[in-house]
């Protein structure tokens, strides 16, 4: 593999840059919800009945309310996402630190740079590897226990 | 100032607007007739030729079914909740450079709005099955997010390699970086398969259909869903799956280019990387269907587990690996 | 900009205010998750792109839906909701966001940023980028980093050790 530097050095964005985002939000927006009005306006007027009017349970009549309690798996699976993702999100600024080539010029070389991010990853990745192996080691995430 | 805003928004609504929606339609088609060519039979054949008008034919039906909201849900949350799922499902795909030189938004944090944008797909789904307060729907909706969830996490940390090797996470410098060097496929194979495997689960595709499970669930959280509701939800999928079919095409197949080939200066050159990227999305289309008519469907408890206890450390290996390599062995 | 920088300032706070008015969970979380959106554009205004894409990824696409699976999964009813209510509770929540509000006020005022004209961008945050974040992160602030993991691995403890308890 052969160096890199032209494709790694990329014009910053400006805010204008991001517009088209908004924009998209706007018409993805209209398009969706003109759909929704053409169906609502075009389609077929029906007959109300009591029976379009009750949960679909294969047709027998539902006994109690949709909304009972959930098992807390689902709960620890959503905390366990957050923490998670807060790392994940220290891994993107880093991944670009890694291949940034230095351009400040404070190491000797590229290569320094890399180990020297390397270290810092691995410290806080073997923390993070601890959780890990420490919720699994608990049985936190067999979704068959209790 | 007026007329480049004009000229964007002119761009979004041709690719967003017109394009991805006829992609979607042509997928739904391409979706019938390879199932029916898979189990042996002829699929839709009758409007149009080769039955391909068949998807125009559906919507039109759609618009004009009744327009059913049951007596039993939360109206607000339930007509809201397709938009929802659909307005993330338009955004995501503004980042992916689709030829040379054109993205509707060529952003340096790219990858990482796809991630945020795609994460809040979520909404629409739990908030559809929720509001529609039927028990199959509720449990269709929480089983689809917590599973979402659960592989975005692999999904993001899958990506994390290409921008050790790449140094940007900027969509258009990782191609550049490929037509330079070699496709990330070959020296980062796993990652791809991880990043395969985890957008079959983000857009709940077989094998990782648990949300939808028809013989379990009717039809998870769309069970009170009909008419163009329907359709909405129905659509997002399918762009779900072009936008995913995309992000592999640009992450680790080269995006627009070909080796050896070098593209044309002007307007014939863009216009033939866009036909070679169409060529390997459509292939990565058919890789979807292949794999729903192939493989059985996870159970809810091995997909959780797959998703926390294989993916997560295994891209956390594989981040390990490839950054000692870069550091010790290969700086390139 | 200012312009941009006003009809999202509004638009935070209109959501805001209807998030906390709001009777039923689900749609206040909602809420949230607007004001959440609004507050990344601004951070795309001041050029912070990349803390732009983090809010959204982390606080409107994982903080809120935990949020969302209590509100939705719990399902309160109403004689439980009622006991969640009282004079002593609102003059809890009184406090607590005083206290906020002074800590947030103090704060901004320390960093010098009401100084910084509104709608000025540019000169505010330029690090804002991925790559100046991740020069100040992995070589100034080397050592919150690190702490930083500490900080998420208890918070993985007590997660596990909570639902644990509730398990069996």
């Amino acid at each position: 593999m052969r160096a890199i530097a032209a494709a790694t050095v990329w014009a910053d964005n400006t805010p204008g840059d991001y517009l088209p985002l908004f924009l998209l939000l706007g018409l993805a927006v209209l398009l969706g919800a003109t759909q929704l009005i053409a169906s609502h306006v075009l389609g077929k007027r029906g007959v109300p009945s009591p029976a379009k009017d009750s949960a679909y349970e294969c047709g027998i009549e539902a006994e109690t309310s949709a909304h009972t309690r959930f098992s807390v798996k689902f709960y620890l699976v959503a905390v366990l996402f957050i923490l998670f993702d807060v790392e994940v999100v220290f891994f993107f600024p880093w991944a670009v630190f890694f291949g940034s080539g230095d351009p400040a010029g404070i190491f000797e070389n590229r290569q320094a740079l890399m180990q020297f991010a390397f270290a810092e990853m691995m410290v806080f990745l073997g923390i993070l590897f601890l959780g890990w192996y420490w919720v699994v080691k608990k049985r936190a995430l067999d979704w068959e226990e209790a | 100032m007026i007329w480049d805003v004009l000229g964007k928004l002119l761009h979004a609504f041709l690719v967003v607007g017109l394009v991805l929606p006829l992609m979607a339609a042509l997928m739904v088609w391409a979706e019938r007739r390879v199932s029916a060519f898979m189990q042996d039979r002829l699929g839709p054949n009758r409007v149009g030729p080769a039955g391909l008008l068949q998807p125009i034919a559906d919507v039109l039906k759609f618009i004009f079914k009744e327009d059913v909201i049951p007596g039993h849900v939360n109206r607000v949350m339930y007509v809201l909740a397709p938009l929802m799922v659909f307005v993330p499902a338009l955004i995501v795909f503004s980042v992916v450079p689709y030829a040379r030189g054109m993205a509707i938004a060529p952003l340096n944090i790219g990858i990482l709005l796809v991630f945020a944008v795609s994460s809040l797909g979520v909404y629409g789904i739990t908030i559809g099955g929720w509001a529609s307060n039927s028990k199959y729907s509720l449990y269709g909706g929480v089983r689809a997010s917590a599973q979402m969830i659960s592989y975005e996490l692999a999904l993001s940390l899958s990506v994390i390699p290409i921008f050790l090797v790449t140094g940007s996470m900027n969509l258009e410098s990782v191609v550049a970086w490929q037509a330079q060097n070699v496709w990330l496929l070959l020296p980062l194979f796993p990652a791809f398969i991880i990043f395969l495997v985890s957008s079959y689960a983000e857009t709940n595709r077989l094998p990782f259909d648990c949300p939808e499970a028809e013989t379990e669930l009717v039809a998870g959280y769309h069970t009170e869903y009909s008419s163009m509701k329907f359709a909405i939800f129905f659509m997002a999928e399918y762009i779900n799956m072009i936008t995913f079919s995309a992000l592999v095409v640009t992450l680790f197949f080269g995006g627009y280019t070909l080796p050896f080939l070098e593209l044309p200066a002007g307007l014939w050159g863009t216009v033939l990387s866009g036909c070679i990227f169409a060529a390997k999305v459509s292939f990565f289309l058919f890789l979807f269907l292949w794999v729903r008519w192939t493989l059985p469907r996870f159970r809810y408890d091995q997909l959780m587990d797959l998703g926390w206890k294989v993916m997560l450390p295994a891209c956390l290996v594989l981040i390990v690996c490839t950054a000692g390599v870069r550091a010790f062995i290969w700086p390139g | 900009m200012t312009a941009f920088f006003w009809l999202f300032a509004v638009l935070a706070v209109a959501a805001a205010m209807l998030a906390i008015t709001r009777r039923n969970g689900v749609a206040a979380a909602l809420w949230v998750a607007l004001v959440f959106v609004c507050i990344a554009a601004q951070f795309v205004l001041m050029r912070a792109y990349f803390l732009a894409a983090v809010e959204v990824l982390v606080y409107a696409g994982a903080i809120m839906v935990l949020f969302l699976f209590v509100i939705m999964l719990l399902n309160l009813d109403e004689k439980e909701a009622a006991r969640l209510e009282g004079p002593r509770l609102h003059a809890a929540g009184v406090v607590l966001a005083a206290l906020f509000l002074t800590g947030l006020v103090f704060t901004v005022r320390e960093a010098g940023l009401f100084e910084v004209p509104i709608g000025s961008q540019g000169s505010m945050l330029p690090a804002g980028e991925t790559g100046n974040v991740a020069r100040d992160l992995f070589l100034e602030f080397l050592l919150p980093f690190e702490i930083a993991s500490f900080l998420l691995l208890a918070a993985i403890v007590g997660a596990v050790l909570i639902t644990k308890r509730r398990l069996t």
